[in-house]
């Protein structure tokens, strides 16, 4: 390992400036070396929930001025709004918690950053080293106990090695395939002293992830997609990730060919562009689904052929088709689904090469075959899979998600929980830009959606941030409201209320002869009151007339500053549709008109 | 089928847990694992022996490759390569039972490092056939105990694993 630190001595000749030098005179505590790390890797906010290990890190926020610490009411909420953070603007986000049960509260959000690729830091407090494995009060092994939910964790036994490791926490969270990394710091440490320099850069030489696509293969999959018939674009949250909807836009425009896009993905691609066919999977477009069913041609771009997408692997795209995979991680490729084409590498990179590669080639693909294709896509599409009663008497989920799309002009930051509420908000709000979508695609948490939100408003204070939920996951976080209102977070919250569990509802329906076990949801709160009792606004809507008044109200420049709950009392019997049953292939979809 | 995996990793704390865990939570096979530190003592080698479809087996190799603390991976397999075991086996040896024992010990190139009045300790080295082999070559009644290290394994000629 070589880092590049300023220590002015020979053996380390790399990033040496005036002020590291300066830095290097400085003793410092632990605490204060975790504090200066933030601050060095320019952190703007720190959610997180003191507690007695992390007393001496909380001394030092105390005494500075670098960035904001959020206090949040639990937790999970803690990690969420870290990861709200990372996603919404790219860059890391950062938690702050104690020991033991900080650390297992800290867990969902730790898991949930994870399967989302999501890059954050999360600092833990450990009982002091000398208690480690005594079962000390509030002692748990943290490392142990993330260590399948982390892309990487430390734990810091010797102050000397703290900021080092802290410094390749921020670069092992932010590159490769980015994700959560914790850093275990005992209380002992935090009050040991030593020199503090933060290093300039770092080197592993265990971690190089390659972020340059193979030039052969580059020209290879050039090749393929010039002699397509039936191409398909299949995108995912890499192309988020990676920073590449610039390229992706332009590639798709160039060739011509149609784009779909995973649930972690939207946005990626402008959801009301003519070429994008809407979310593919187990609550895809039909068009989407059929599509990837009967392409000869797959060009999938950082996604990762997961069960919710492409359902049962035996089952997929049985027809002739040939498949790129263009990913950052290798293990994503051919895991699921064996590909004919790899390409590893950095989405934006490997789709800025692909664009000049394909700009230098004087083919271009078959006109009549794509046309032809189109013609068929076309009619799939047709099939118009995403409409629903419009005229109902009892407010339409749908209807509220379409309504929010119109009333925030397609430009607002939506978080959703999950269930039916955030397969509506995927299918119905048409995202034209990326970072704009916030859920847990990969956990599936519930409870994600109020602390997403107030991450995503903290980060762009100007911005509208909605957050699509339900009358059930809203109160697995809903202790938030209180944070919001210390913090003067303005996020707008549409509950979808049907008084189940909807998804879970909507299964026993489907799959357990309508026998709905323990997913009515008695005894709710009056919304309305509670959210006022946080002094914040609350409005209940029982007709679909006064729901876009509801949400214009609620967008208006009189309640800009303020929180607004909303309870919409939505239909009950509601379903998602189309729906693809696990296990099934992705052209077996149960579509609306057929019940 | 069997393969060998070979792979060189940072020399750090919860190092094997992190390979350890991501069998079990991905549930690939580990018929057996091996680990100590090499002759630079930051660097761990380790040499697992799993079983697995192909798929599964550049699954494996690509799950560990991505683990931060690992260095490099190697399907010994895929080449040639050499591959030992230790056993050390605790026999009853008595009366003329001892002479026989000493006889099958020295045709598997054994070492008979700990004597008793009522015993042999025998150390082995070779492959695991080899060593199954001296296990079915001596009678089962007189085995009182026998400890296996797993294989070690390493490329032939040329073919090395280096950071």
């Amino acid at each position: 390992m070589v880092f590049l630190t300023a220590t002015g001595q020979n053996d380390y000749p790399h990033g040496f400036t005036n002020e590291l030098i300066y830095c290097q005179f400085m003793e410092a505590t632990g605490a204060e070396i975790v504090v200066r790390c933030l601050a060095e890797e320019g952190v703007e906010f720190v959610f997180g929930y003191p507690g007695g290990a992390v007393l001496n890190i909380y001394d030092e926020i105390f005494k500075q001025n670098k960035f904001k610490h959020v206090l949040v009411r639990h937790e999970q909420a803690a990690v969420h709004a870290a990861d709200a953070y990372a996603r919404s603007t790219g860059r890391v986000g950062v938690a702050l918690v104690t020991s033991g049960p900080g650390v297992t509260n800290a867990l969902t959000g730790i898991a949930t950053a994870y399967m989302d690729s999501i890059p954050i830091v999360v600092v833990t407090g450990q009982v002091p080293t000398p208690a480690i494995g005594m079962d000390a009060f509030q002692e748990v092994d943290t490392v142990g106990i993330t260590r399948p939910c982390v892309k990487h964790n430390f734990l810091v036994k010797d102050v000397r090695d703290l900021a080092v490791t802290m410094k390749k926490a921020f670069h092992i969270a932010a590159t490769g395939r980015p994700g959560p990394v914790v850093v275990d710091v005992p209380k002992d440490v935090t009050a040991h002293r030593t020199e503090f320099a933060y290093p300039a850069g770092i080197e592993m030489r265990s971690y190089n992830p390659v972020l340059k696509g193979h030039t052969g293969q580059l020209k290879r999959a050039v090749q393929m997609l010039l002699e397509a018939r039936r191409p398909m674009i299949y995108t995912g949250g890499g192309v988020i990730l990676g920073n590449a909807a610039a390229q992706l836009a332009e590639l798709a425009r160039l060739l011509g060919f149609p784009c779909t896009s995973t649930l972690m993905g939207l946005g990626g691609y402008p959801g009301t562009d003519r070429q994008f066919l809407g979310m593919l999977g187990m609550h895809g477009t039909y068009e989407a689904n059929m599509a990837m069913q009967h392409c000869d041609v797959l060009l999938a771009i950082g996604a990762r052929f997961d069960d919710r997408v492409i359902g049962n692997p035996a089952h997929f795209a049985r027809e002739q088709r040939r498949i790129i995979h263009v990913d950052v991680d290798p293990s994503s490729i051919s895991k699921r689904v064996r590909v004919d084409l790899p390409i590893v590498g950095d989405v934006g990179n490997v789709l800025t090469e692909m664009l000049s590669l394909l700009r230098q080639a004087k083919e271009r693909p078959d006109a009549t075959a794509l046309n032809a294709w189109w013609t068929q896509i076309e009619l799939w599409r047709s099939r118009n899979c995403l409409n629903y009663n419009r005229n109902s008497p009892i407010i339409k989920p749908q209807y509220v998600v379409e309504k929010l799309w119109e009333v925030t002009k397609g430009d607002a930051f939506v978080t959703s929980d999950v269930g039916q509420h955030q397969m509506w908000a995927a299918q119905y709000y048409k995202f034209d830009k990326p970072r704009r979508w916030m859920n847990s695609g990969g956990l599936g948490t519930m409870g994600v959606g109020l602390p997403y939100a107030m991450g995503v408003q903290l980060a762009h204070p100007d911005a509208q941030v909605a957050c699509i939920t339900g009358e059930s996951s809203i109160q697995m976080n809903i202790q938030e409201l209180s944070t919001c209102k210390q913090y003067r977070i303005p996020v707008k919250v549409l509950t979808l209320n049907n008084r189940y569990m909807g998804m879970v509802r909507q299964w026993q329906e489907f799959f357990y002869g309508s026998r709905y076990a323990e997913s009515y949801m008695e005894s709710l709160p009056d919304f309305v009151r509670l959210a006022e009792s946080y002094g914040h606004v609350g409005m209940r809507i029982d007709k679909p007339e006064d729901v876009e008044g509801a949400l214009k109200e609620a967008f208006s420049p009189a309640l800009k500053e303020r929180l607004v709950f909303m309870d919409f009392q939505t239909d009950q019997t509601e379903n998602v549709y189309p729906m693809v049953e696990g296990g099934k292939g992705l052209s077996e979809m149960i579509l609306a008109e057929e019940l | 089928m069997r393969r060998i995996i070979s792979l060189l990793m940072e020399n750090e704390a919860g190092a094997l847990s992190r390979v350890a865990g991501l069998f079990s939570a991905r549930g690939y096979n580990i018929e057996s694992l091996t680990v100590a530190p090499t002759e630079d003592a930051t660097l761990s080698r380790m040499t697992i022996v799993t079983t697995g479809s192909d798929e599964i087996l550049e699954q494996i190799t690509k799950q560990l490759n991505k683990l931060v603390d690992v260095i490099k991976v190697m399907d010994l397999t895929e080449g040639r390569h050499i591959e030992r075991e230790l056993m050390l086996v605790k026999v009853k040896a008595v009366g003329g039972g001892r002479e026989e024992m000493k006889r099958t010990a020295d045709i598997f190139r054994g070492r008979i490092i700990d004597v008793t009045d009522s015993t042999y300790t025998i150390e082995l080295t070779g492959t695991g056939s080899k060593l199954d082999a001296f296990l079915e070559a001596i009678d089962p009644a007189v085995i009182i105990e026998t400890v296996r290290t797993g294989a070690s394994g390493i490329g032939r000629g040329e073919r090395s694993l280096k950071p």
